[in-house]
């Protein structure tokens, strides 16, 4: 039987096992938490439609139940690569033997501290749109004094688009995360004044302009393009701001009770041993890159290694869904007829 | 702004806190469709009265936002209500409904 080792028990991962088990394949899933979930754990409801991440979360847990080895607490030693495919060693001394490797490690979080200028984890109402998310589920959005915040900023693009930051890409999800916790503030906090400080809006996905009207129009939400270059904190420990009004060509200076930052995506820390291990390239970006943009998407260089969801950059959970169903594709087409042929033919599997 | 008498220069700055919104509030009471509008410029493109002068009904609605009033105040009648703007707006903004209901803001300043 053939076998993959999945690393990672997100979204990508939890996907693809269920696929790939149904489809008859050994796998085994590699998680480094106690528990398979990955971020999804920590969102309250996903955008367009605000469907409960729990879930979700629920729904693909179950597709996992039966038939495929889990790993959990369990980080990646290092792996070898061998004629059969890889020997996989993992903390504890345990060993797995694989056919083939899908990584699905997702993203880190950007760390907004680097952002210091914004003032997150100096001052006390500079949060992020993580930690709203955790306010959501706790059912409850108040300042660090316990009140209910009035005049609430969202602060796009905080660890992407930012080259002094480290990161130069878009993470494709934060304009419409803004856009989803400022209605959900709203109708939490009916008479609050929400604004939006964007460079662009990126409301790529479908549903995703409709709800960006649906915030301007119902919820009176304001929209400011320009960047924050600065944060201070007042007395009372609510937020000065100051920013451009690049519509108007002025600079305007705001109060503000609670600031959200919309922290980036970025490539995972943890990933780079396992990537140095299998000789698989990185983007310029710190992504994995992918040999073929179009048409192969989820392959990596090196045969037998395949890559999904954000290890190959920022994506939305339903492009990781269609990402993880899509790559068992290629994952059995390279089980059963490359290996195949690189053991007849001994040639090397290539694109 | 509160002028302490001293400064030698003014200050363009936008202070939101002390703005008021009243005139966004009237127009949006009158014609709620102000809130439509996405900042993208279509009307000031083909505008008659952009051509010719500062007037930007952008430029207005985001003032109105703003509470930016006395800027409003100055450029507010220089729109000759040809509507052409109303035809250009990809949002459906009922463009000369909303000039119509600045001036009368402004005409009414005081009783907002």
């Amino acid at each position: 039987m053939k076998s993959i080792a999945i690393i990672g028990g997100g979204v990508a991962g939890m996907e693809a096992a269920a696929k790939l088990s149904r489809m008859g394949f050994s796998v085994t899933i590699i998680e480094e938490k106690d528990q398979l979930g990955g971020k999804l754990m920590q969102w309250h409801a996903l955008f367009p439609a605000r469907r409960p991440a729990a879930e979700v979360l629920a729904s693909l847990k179950n597709q996992v139940k039966l038939g495929i080895n889990i790993f959990l607490n369990a980080r990646v030693e290092n792996i070898e690569k061998n004629d059969d495919g890889f020997a996989i060693a993992l903390n504890n001394n345990r060993m797995i033997t694989a056919h083939a490797i899908l990584l699905a490690t997702g993203f880190d979080i950007f760390d907004a501290t680097k952002k210091e200028e914004y003032g997150y984890g100096i001052y006390d109402n500079v949060i992020t749109s993580v930690d709203l998310e955790k306010a959501f589920n706790e059912g409850k959005v108040l300042t660090a004094q316990g009140k209910t915040p009035k005049r609430i900023g969202f602060v796009h693009c905080v660890g992407s688009r930012d080259e002094k930051s480290g990161n130069p890409h878009c993470s494709k999800v934060c304009c419409i995360t803004g856009v989803k916790q400022a209605i959900e503030i709203k109708e939490l906090i009916p008479d609050s004044e929400i604004f939006m400080f964007y460079m662009d809006l990126r409301m790529f996905g479908r549903h995703f302009e409709e709800l960006y009207k649906i915030a301007q129009v119902e919820h009176h939400i304001q929209f400011i393009r320009g960047r924050l270059s600065e944060a201070f904190e007042n007395r009372d420990n609510s937020v000065l701001i100051k920013i451009e009004d690049t519509l108007l060509g002025k600079p305007m200076k705001m109060n503000l009770d609670l600031l959200v930052l919309l922290v980036g995506m970025q490539p995972s820390k943890k990933l780079s041993h396992i990537l140095r291990d299998l000789e698989v390239e990185n983007d310029a970006d710190g992504f994995v890159k992918q040999t073929d943009n179009q048409l192969a998407p989820s392959k990596t260089n090196t045969p037998g290694v395949f890559a999904i969801g954000a290890v190959t950059g920022p994506k939305t959970i339903e492009e990781t869904i269609s990402e993880a169903r899509a790559v068992t594709l290629e994952i059995a087409d390279y089980l059963h007829n490359k290996v195949a042929t690189r053991i007849l033919m001994n040639e090397s599997y290539s694109l | 702004m509160i002028e302490f008498g001293y400064s030698i220069q003014t200050n363009r700055q936008i202070d939101y806190d002390l703005n008021e919104r009243r005139i966004l509030k009237y127009i949006r009471k009158n014609e709620p469709s102000v809130d439509w509008c996405m900042s993208c410029g279509t009307c000031a493109s083909g505008c008659t009265a952009a051509a010719t002068s500062d007037f930007s009904l952008r430029r207005m609605i985001l003032m109105a936002r703003r509470g930016e009033e006395a800027e409003l105040k100055a450029n507010i009648y220089r729109c000759r209500f040809c509507g052409k703007c109303l035809n250009a707006c990809p949002r459906g903004v009922n463009t000369r409904n909303v000039i119509y209901w600045m001036q009368q803001a402004i005409k009414n300043i005081n009783t907002l």
